[in-house]
């Protein structure tokens, strides 16, 4: 029976997001030519709520899409019994030529998942910059030199722990929250 | 998943499955840069022992676009011509480390029993009078595409259904999707026994246009005819080709689907091809997402 801790609540969390739309507003401004990018699956629900966070403060909403990096990835037909990943819906209805994007993803852990982003990213073209947006930085594991621009928490977890961002109504969870799980 | 071979082997999953995975690499198509990575360290041959353009090009473009590498053969320039047998010849494409077969075969069956004899995946291009997956999964995609869904959609396939590997794959792929399915054509092109895969079988086209929300109209096979199934080319339009003003006549919305090449005048006329009601040049659009899914999913291996 795995065990879970409660590393963040519903009420830390709540702080963490509005104080990352804070920063993000303190480096793009009114977002004229910055746009937010959720990485499929657990980005989502993450650029979803910045999305809203800043509507509030901006009073009109930053440009927001949805990145599949699925076909990017370089685990493809290294995993032979579960046969090829599934894609997720890519969705960016606005050009990416010299805008400033900003990845957001929940959890930030070897780093390759934010790699085949990159390259998903520049087949839309060539935005002037890109940062990167995280909720959860699991610091000691990185296998490439990728790192976040904002992060919500850092922790120190083992190889073997899972972390998971839950948010309400989503997945069956009743609360938002992120969750440490140890096998 | 192993092989592609046949629609009769596919559940209605997995159907689904490459339906959806299509629509991904379709918005991969829409990119400034339509081309992604996956198959990167995969090699294809395509392998044709019968002509092809449409597919062929279709094929190696989905291909091109996952970044595998392409190796083409066919049969009039091969060692074929010199006796040499399918499986030998097969194999010693494969000698040269390919990782995946399309193949296209005047014979039905061909690829199954190369699938047989090889290790790598085998996706079937199209065998003789029996299946042609690709093209009735790029079908089903069209028709969800404009209709939304294929469950209880009225779709009718009107010509020669005794000759067309397309009518088959397209029976066996709407009749699981739950779709309804009606064939039409002259009574010689109409295989009997053909109510028992599930379809209704008419043999008048404007009943069948009366009761289809989608037609697909297929070529007559002129090269597949040494024997006299009609009096003449000139009676096969005037009994069963489609015009504009028999479309316009319905009163509705109707999808026209083709698989092509078209024989202009004949199955039908160029105002109905090139009207609203056609959805032809959209199927060979989606042919090219359809296939990358097809090869996507084989060349990743798993078991389900």
């Amino acid at each position: 029976m795995p065990a879970e801790r409660l590393i963040a609540s519903a009420d830390l969390l709540n702080v963490q997001l509005h104080r990352l739309a804070h920063q993000l507003v303190e480096r793009h401004g009114d977002f004229s030519t910055s746009v937010l990018l959720g990485l499929q699956t657990g980005g989502a629900p993450v650029a979803e709520r910045l999305q809203a966070l800043l509507t509030t403060i901006l009073g009109q909403a930053p440009r927001t899409g949805l990145l599949d990096a699925t076909f990017h990835r370089d685990d493809f037909r290294r995993r032979p019994l579960s046969g090829p990943p599934a894609a997720n819906a890519t969705r960016i209805d606005f050009a990416l030529e010299g805008q400033r994007v900003i990845l957001v993803d929940d959890v930030l852990f070897t780093g390759r998942t934010v790699r085949a982003a990159l390259d998903a990213l520049l087949t839309y073209g060539r935005p002037a910059a890109v940062e990167l947006l995280v909720l959860i930085d699991r610091r000691h594991r990185r296998d490439l030199p990728i790192e976040a621009t904002y992060v919500g928490l850092p922790i120190d977890s083992l190889p073997a722990e899972d972390v998971q961002v839950r948010w309400a109504g989503r997945k069956g969870a009743d609360s938002d929250g992120i969750w440490l799980t140890s096998h | 998943m192993k092989h592609l071979l046949g629609i009769k082997d596919l559940s209605a999953e997995q159907i689904e499955e490459l339906l959806t995975l299509a629509e991904r690499f379709k918005e991969v198509l829409a990119r400034p840069v339509k081309k992604v990575p996956s198959l990167r360290d995969v090699t294809v041959a395509n392998v044709f022992f019968e002509n092809s353009t449409r597919t062929r090009l279709s094929f190696e473009l989905a291909e091109r676009r996952l970044s595998a590498d392409v190796l083409n053969f066919s049969a009039a320039q091969s060692s074929v011509k010199k006796g040499e047998t399918l499986v030998d010849t097969v194999q010693n494409i494969l000698a040269m480390k390919v990782d995946l077969v399309v193949m296209r075969h005047a014979s039905a069956g061909a690829p199954h029993f190369l699938a047989r004899h090889i290790k790598v995946p085998v996706v079937n291009a199209g065998d003789g009078t029996h299946e042609h997956p690709t093209q009735a999964l790029l079908d089903a995609f069209s028709i969800k595409e404009k209709l939304g869904s294929l469950h209880g959609r009225r779709v009718a396939i009107i010509g020669d259904i005794l000759h067309s590997r397309v009518a088959l794959s397209n029976i066996f792929l709407l009749t699981k999707m739950g779709a309804e399915v009606m064939v039409c054509g002259p009574p010689t092109l109409i295989p009997r026994y053909i109510e028992s895969l599930g379809v209704k079988v008419e043999t008048d086209v404007r009943r069948a246009l009366q009761w289809c929300e989608v037609a697909n109209v297929l070529r007559i096979q002129l090269e597949r005819q040494q024997t006299k199934y009609f009096p003449s080319l000139r009676e096969y339009s005037l009994y069963y080709g489609i015009n504009k003003q028999m479309l316009d006549a319905l009163n509705r919305p109707i999808v026209l689907m083709h698989p092509g090449p078209i024989n202009r005048g004949v199955e039908l006329t160029s105002d109905a091809a090139d009207s609203g009601h056609s959805i032809i040049l959209d199927q060979v659009e989606n042919g090219v997402a359809v296939r990358m899914a097809v090869l996507y999913r084989l060349a990743g291996g798993g078991e389900g």
